[in-house]
């Protein structure tokens, strides 16, 4: 039974434009989806058919006494009970009361929840509360128990024993459908039908119902396999059907009276009865599937980690230079930094790639770059540019499916692309440490603050329990919160936005590292919020001479807090420099379009000079220059070759033929 | 750009006021109401841009979201073209809509994705006119170009456009029947800086050609301040400074505002090097409401006295376009030379 | 695919994010649970008994009747009828009954005229270690095989969303029937039937219980270890755990200590609905492997319309499933701190 919303629009019907949701449609393309629904079809068909065609059936108190409790045979396919009836016959005109029962319940059910979880999910206020209360009520009610009841005063009633199991699960649809109509009322476009005037019946008919579609549907599949269930249990105690009409639980239950001397009995109806409750299910499950990809919002990162969280194990960086992967530009000297001796990170032709439906995709190409000690360099780029993959890479947590297919990562002397799993566990939080963008995301909301700080600096320090919870308080103390003690005490859903980013900090600081990665730590902060992180994060440095990462999109937060710069676009570093050198002479088209267009440099008057196009995503990207198309001083050369990092200064490269006609080589 | 004021004249040039308004969120079981406005006041005049400035908790969003009918309205009024929207119905608000529309922060959740581009843009319309097919279609096809998209766009998904392209397709919607005010609601703080620059100018292109008003609120000064005519500062419920978009910029009154402008760093390194240092103070942990008694920076404000706890500061005229709350602020003037650095142009 | 579908998850979301409607109480002290839970078991309680009598007195042919036999005269029937009390009023009715079942008088058997309580608790015991014992351990082992094949993957995994799927699709009466065809008629190691005391003989017992509590667990197992792997799953792809692994915590530290704490409180869930559907399955279970339980003794009173027999069992499980809620409930809160925040 599937819900199809009405037609919207009659203009948009006359316009050939489809206004079914996509769901069935995707729903439809599932091959299990397919079989299931073909399955149930060929069953309603044999429910309708069979009883009329085989009418001696339901009343057959004995067929062939002869050849009672036979195993299958060329007469009878399916064998004979123990009264001599045909198993094959009864199985297939015991189907329609079997299909009849759960049609009973779910209708029973539909009626009931989904216009309650609607106006529920919709109007909120005294009917939500009222509505989620009698689901918790519902929950504690043992079904079965309750049929029992109505059984004993409406005996062999399977309409009275369907429709009880209907009403007892009615709520369990309600809160579904509650809950979905609960999110889609919060969508942005709503609120802009709303401002449109449209009435509250025109909003629900026109978006919500068919948002609620897919998960009606999927509870609907699942109810309809619990119904079957239960309608089983009926059968099979005897309490529906009355002999000697045939049903498939009544047919086990003669089975199991006939077990010590012909098990075979309990087999086809078994059978038939698990492979048409598990269609329903399965029906359900490819419903969900279909309805969860649907939306598209914005990509998240957990999306592939879902399935293992373990980092794949890395080719191990060979050294000779013939293993490596061709790569598409030739190794220039000068894509190394200058000096990688003696730094204390050096990042060396990092190429890393994620797998999608369509093949893998690159995501960084000859990342090269160094951090010395104690030093601060900034990691800037716009979204899909790589910066939180290079980070992640450096501490070896690309989401699943990344893997790191080429380059080094060479850290105080040791190659972390070629460390085991254990010894990488040691460098992170250790020697590296993280400190990523929602604070509170990053914390384990069931823990308190304290006890987690105290678990990372026993991790390190090897501390006692005693000493590591003190060392705790003191870490709160360095990232200058305020009552460290009551701060240790509290979990992380109790602090605000700026408090749980000092605990990040502070916990990132447990084990002393020397480089910490700072990836966005501030995006997601109030900008007075930020400052002060900002400040924190300077004196932590200096104080500590503890080199940072500082992934970014802010040029702000670059010339406030970075000695050094490095940008990039679509898996690229384009550009590295000294700050006061990058900002004050940008040799790269990307840097120079990217200082233009920010509205703080930009002169009101005029147009904001903006960057046509947008920027490539992985798998997408350009040959030859990946800027190239977007960028006012190509040529012809830069769509042909892979540009090679030119340093036309001393500290200052860049991945540009043409940066001599920039403005930035004039001063 | 005209200054909202008593005098009658300016009456037809004005196309918003809100006066008064107070917007009340109920608490839950045994929370308190948040106030989100608090008693403010505001016009909008034609053809201008205002822009909303604050920090997250503010209440700006829930003030642009009364003007639209989305959020509770416990007291004051809303007046549009002389009309008391404040309480309007479904039927006020689709005649409404014709004049008032909105642009949304978030791309991805304000368009409905399981309807077409061109459904999208076609049901703004659909609510009040009957074109037929051929009509609406082109007008589809001239708006979706004009915001910089191809016609055919209007076949496709919202799911096949990146962030800054269902910007455009929001914009697109919200100027289908050419509104005189349009409500943006932090429209390019999902946005890369790049394609951040796009939407801006687009904006500012549709407002000369189409003579629109835009309530631009959002979070990012700069931005308010390239897009915007008038800037209004908000901190918790309440109006701190309002006034010309650059003068307030480049010499902010408010001890709020001059925080607001020292905390933002300026990408230009030694600039920001020397304006370190500027001790910005903490909130409490445990951030309260800002009670009717006090001033609600008072908690933070370096320079806030036992008058500035123990009462509410009205707005006062500093200037012909200048207003500021604050009992102190001549004294501050006078004291402290402006903290917010001038647009150097660096780099460009 | 859960034997329970998302209405549970989605239980088990709302309290994550505080959503406990009747926050009168306070949520964080146990006390409060226990109140809350007791709040709304009251109402549960009337509202099972309740509906029971009221659909006796829709009941076309009534108890009396059933006694007296079609044959009797009317004045019999009249004076039986007189007897049960049944020319009074519905609500006077239950008002008896309910008065009479506080202090543990649940009436007397249409069919046995022994008392209601005392046919109950005399079975309770055997259905109380049935469902106890199934439960322990679907929790036991099904979380186990749930952690594994989350931390562990591939064949593993799938192995399990396969059991999972036939733990759900087959009915328990059924995977009863091919125990005992298996193990008992083709290899004799247990018993087909029966029940055997542990007073008389342990071992005896163990015997005659082994393949009823395996049949009840099974489905209970599936569920389990899907639901346990589902949102392990959810819980190691989260923002906080690759904090963890980024701040350098043991891999097994990490697994059972921080994913663990925060993929419980959706299990927990499926495990009080897993007790409900315990309480069903019981029943068949008890009907195949004729055991003395409440199971058995419903359906026998439910055939011959023994309604005090049937009400009486009714409520006894109403207040185990509470029973078992309010357990959970505990749990929750000393899983999970969270209070409604916004």
């Amino acid at each position: 039974m599937t819900v199809v919303p009405s037609p919207v629009d009659s203009t948009w019907g006359q316009a050939g434009i489809s206004e079914t949701p996509k769901f069935l449609g995707r729903l439809m393309r599932r091959p299990v989806a397919i079989v299931c629904v073909g399955y149930v079809a060929a069953l309603i068909a044999v429910a309708v058919v069979a009883p009329i065609a085989m009418p001696w059936v339901a009343n057959q108190h004995a067929g062939d006494l002869l050849a009672t409790r036979q195993g299958p045979s060329s007469h009878h396919l399916l064998g004979t009970d123990t009264l001599g009836r045909d198993v094959l016959e009864r199985i297939l005109v015991g189907t329609r009361v079997s299909l009849l029962g759960v049609g009973e319940a779910l209708a029973v059910v539909l009626v009931l929840g989904v216009p309650f979880g609607l106006v529920a999910g919709y109007h909120g206020g005294w009917l939500d509360r009222i509505v989620t209360w009698l689901g918790d009520l519902t929950f504690s009610i043992p079904a079965i128990v309750m049929i029992m009841v109505v059984l004993a005063v409406f005996p062999e009633s399977m309409l009275a024993g369907m429709c009880t199991l209907g009403v007892v699960a009615a709520p369990g649809l309600m809160r579904v459908v509650r809950a979905a109509t609960l999110q889609v009322r919060d969508e942005l476009y709503i609120g802009a039908a709303r401002v449109s005037g449209l009435s509250h019946v025109q909003i629900i008919r026109r978006h919500v119902l068919s948002r609620i579609a897919g998960p009606i549907i999927v509870q609907a599949s699942l109810l309809a396999a619990l119904a079957l269930l239960v309608q089983s249990y009926l059968a099979f105690l005897g309490l529906v059907v009355a002999a000697p009409a045939p049903s498939w639980g009544g047919m086990v239950a003669d089975g199991v009276n006939a077990l010590e001397l012909q098990s075979w009995l309990i087999w086809p109806p078994g059978i038939v009865l698990a492979v048409t409750i598990l269609a329903f299910g399965l029906l359900g499950d490819a419903a969900r599937d279909a309805t969860t990809e649907r939306w598209s919002p914005t990509p998240s990162r957990s999306d592939t980690s879902r399935r293992r969280y373990r980092r794949k194990p890395v080719r191990p960086a060979d050294d000779s230079d013939q293993q490596r992967r061709p790569s598409r530009r030739t190794r220039d000297e000068t894509d190394r930094s200058t000096d990688t001796r003696g730094a204390l990170l050096t990042v060396d032709g990092l190429t890393a790639s994620f797998g999608t439906r369509a093949g893998r995709a690159t995501v960084l190409a000859d990342v090269s770059f160094a951090i010395d000690e104690g030093e601060a360099v900034g990691l800037v780029g716009e979204s899909g540019c790589g910066k939180t993959a290079t980070a992640m890479a450096i501490l070896g947590l690309l989401p699943a499916s990344g893997t790191v297919d080429s380059g080094k990562i060479i850290f105080d002397g040791r190659d972390l692309t070629s460390l085991s799993a254990r010894g990488m566990g040691r460098i992170r939080g250790g020697e590296i440490a993280l400190v990523s963008q929602e604070p509170m995301v990053g914390l384990n909301p069931a823990f308190r603050v304290g006890w987690q700080l105290a678990e990372c600096v026993r991790r390190h320090l090897h501390l006692p329990r005693t000493e590591a919870k003190a060392a705790a308080i003191e870490l709160l103390r360095l990232v200058r919160l305020p009552n460290p003690e009551s701060v240790a005490r509290r979990y992380p859903h109790e602090l605000s936005g700026g408090m749980a980013q000092r605990v990040a900090i502070a916990r990132a600081l447990a084990g002393n590292p020397k480089l910490l990665i700072a990836d966005e730590p501030t995006t997601a902060l109030d900008v007075t919020v930020q400052a002060e992180i900002l400040n924190l994060l300077r004196e932590l440095r200096r104080d500590r001479q503890m080199a940072l990462l500082l992934v970014t999109h802010d040029w702000g937060v670059v010339a406030d807090v970075c000695d050094r710069a490095l940008v990039m676009y679509a898996g690229e570093i384009v550009e590295r420099a000294r700050v006061e050198r990058m900002f004050r002479a940008p040799l790269h088209p990307y840097t120079e379009a990217l200082f233009a267009s920010n509205p703080y440099l930009a002169n009101h008057a005029d147009e904001l000079p903006m960057i046509p196009g947008a920027v490539p995503l992985p798998g997408m990207w350009p040959i030859g220059c990946h800027f190239h198309p977007r960028c006012r001083y190509a040529i012809d050369q830069c769509r042909t070759g892979a540009i090679a990092l030119a340093r036309p200064e001393p500290d200052h490269e860049t991945r540009c033929t043409e940066y001599k006609r920039l403005a930035g080589a004039a001063r | 750009m005209s200054e909202s004021s008593q005098t009658d004249n300016v009456q037809t040039a004005e196309l918003l006021r809100v006066g008064g308004l107070t917007v009340e969120y109920k608490g839950r079981h045994r929370r308190d109401a948040i106030t989100a406005v608090d008693a403010v006041d505001l016009a909008i005049a034609r053809n201008q841009t205002v822009g909303l400035v604050g920090e997250s908790g503010s209440g700006k969003s829930s003030l642009g979201r009364a003007i639209l009918g989305l959020a509770p309205i416990k007291a004051g009024a809303v007046t549009f073209e002389g009309r008391d929207i404040t309480h309007a119905d479904h039927r006020t608000r689709r005649e409404l809509s014709r004049s008032l529309q909105a642009v949304f922060q978030d791309p991805y959740s304000s368009l409905n994705p399981a309807r077409t581009v061109g459904q999208t843009l076609g049901e703004t319309v659909l609510v009040h006119e009957r074109p037929n097919r051929q009509e609406l279609t082109a007008r589809i096809s001239i708006m979706l170009e004009r915001v910089g998209l191809p016609s055919r766009s209007a076949d496709r998904f919202p799911r096949e456009f990146s962030g800054g392209q269902r910007q455009r397709i929001a914009i697109a919607r919200a100027l289908m029947l050419q509104p005189k005010l349009v409500i943006c609601d932090e429209p390019v703080s999902a946005l890369d800086l790049s394609v951040q620059a796009q939407v801006l100018n687009l904006l500012r292109e549709l407002q000369k050609d189409f003579g629109l008003s835009y309530l631009f609120v959002s979070h990012d000064l700069a931005v308010v301040r390239h897009v915007s005519h008038r800037i209004v500062v908000f901190y918790r419920g309440q109006i701190m400074e309002e006034g010309d978009a650059r003068e307030v910029h480049a010499d902010p009154v408010h001890p709020y505002t001059r925080m607001l402008l020292a905390a933002a760093p300026v990408p230009d390194p030694a600039l920001q090097h020397a304006r370190r240092g500027v001790e910005v103070k903490r909130p409490d942990p445990d951030g309260e409401q800002a009670s009717q008694v006090s001033c609600p920076f008072s908690a933070r404000c370096p320079h806030a006295t036992s008058v500035c706890r123990t009462a509410r500061p009205r707005l006062e005229t500093v200037s012909s376009l200048r207003r500021v709350a604050c009992h102190r602020w001549r004294e501050l003037t006078t004291q402290s030379p402006p903290k917010a650095p001038a647009a150097t142009g660096a780099g460009s | 695919m859960t034997a329970v579908p998302a209405f549970a998850r989605d239980r088990a979301q709302a309290h994550r994010n505080g959503g406990w409607e009747l926050a009168f109480l306070s949520r964080r002290s146990v006390v409060g649970v226990v109140l809350r839970r007791v709040a709304l078991a009251v109402p549960l309680l009337v509202a099972v008994s309740g509906l029971s009598f009221v659909l006796v007195s829709v009941t076309p042919g009534d108890a009396a009747r059933q006694i007296v036999g079609v044959n009797a005269s009317q004045a019999t029937y009249l004076s039986v009828r007189k007897e049960l009390g049944l020319n009074l009023p519905v609500y006077t009715q239950y008002w008896h009954w309910l008065t009479h079942a506080i202090h543990g008088d649940l009436g007397t058997s249409l069919l046995t005229g022994q008392a209601v309580g005392q046919t109950i608790s005399s079975r309770l015991p055997v259905t109380i270690a049935l469902v106890g014992v199934a439960l322990l351990v679907s929790l036991v082992v099904g979380v186990a095989l749930g952690v594994a094949s989350a931390v562990r993957g591939g064949v593993l995994g799938r192995a399990i969303d396969a059991f999972a799927l036939l733990g759900f699709a087959f009915p328990v009466f059924w995977v009863g029937a091919i125990l005992i065809a298996v193990f008992a008629v083709k290899l004799r190691w247990f018993p087909a039937s029966g029940y055997v005391p542990i007073s008389e003989s342990v071992g005896q017992w163990l015997s005659s219980f082994a393949l009823p509590a395996l049949a009840l667990s099974l489905g209970g197992i599936a569920a389990m270890a899907k639901q346990t792997r589902e949102s392990m799953l959810d819980v190691l792809g989260s923002e906080y755990i690759r904090m963890v692994r980024a701040s350098g915590l043991a891999p097994s530290s990490i697994v059972l200590r921080h994913a663990l704490k925060n993929a419980a409180a959706p299990v927990l869930t499926v495990l009080g609905v897993q007790a409900v559907g315990l309480l069903g399955g019981t029943i068949l279970v008890e009907n195949v492997f004729a055991l003395p339980g409440l199971g058995s003794l419903v359906v026998s009173a439910t055939l011959g319309h023994d309604l005090p027999v049937v009400e009486g069992v009714a409520v006894v499980f109403t207040l185990i499933v509470v029973a078992v809620n309010l357990a959970i409930d505990i749990g929750y809160t000393l899983l999970n701190p969270r209070i409604d925040t916004r």
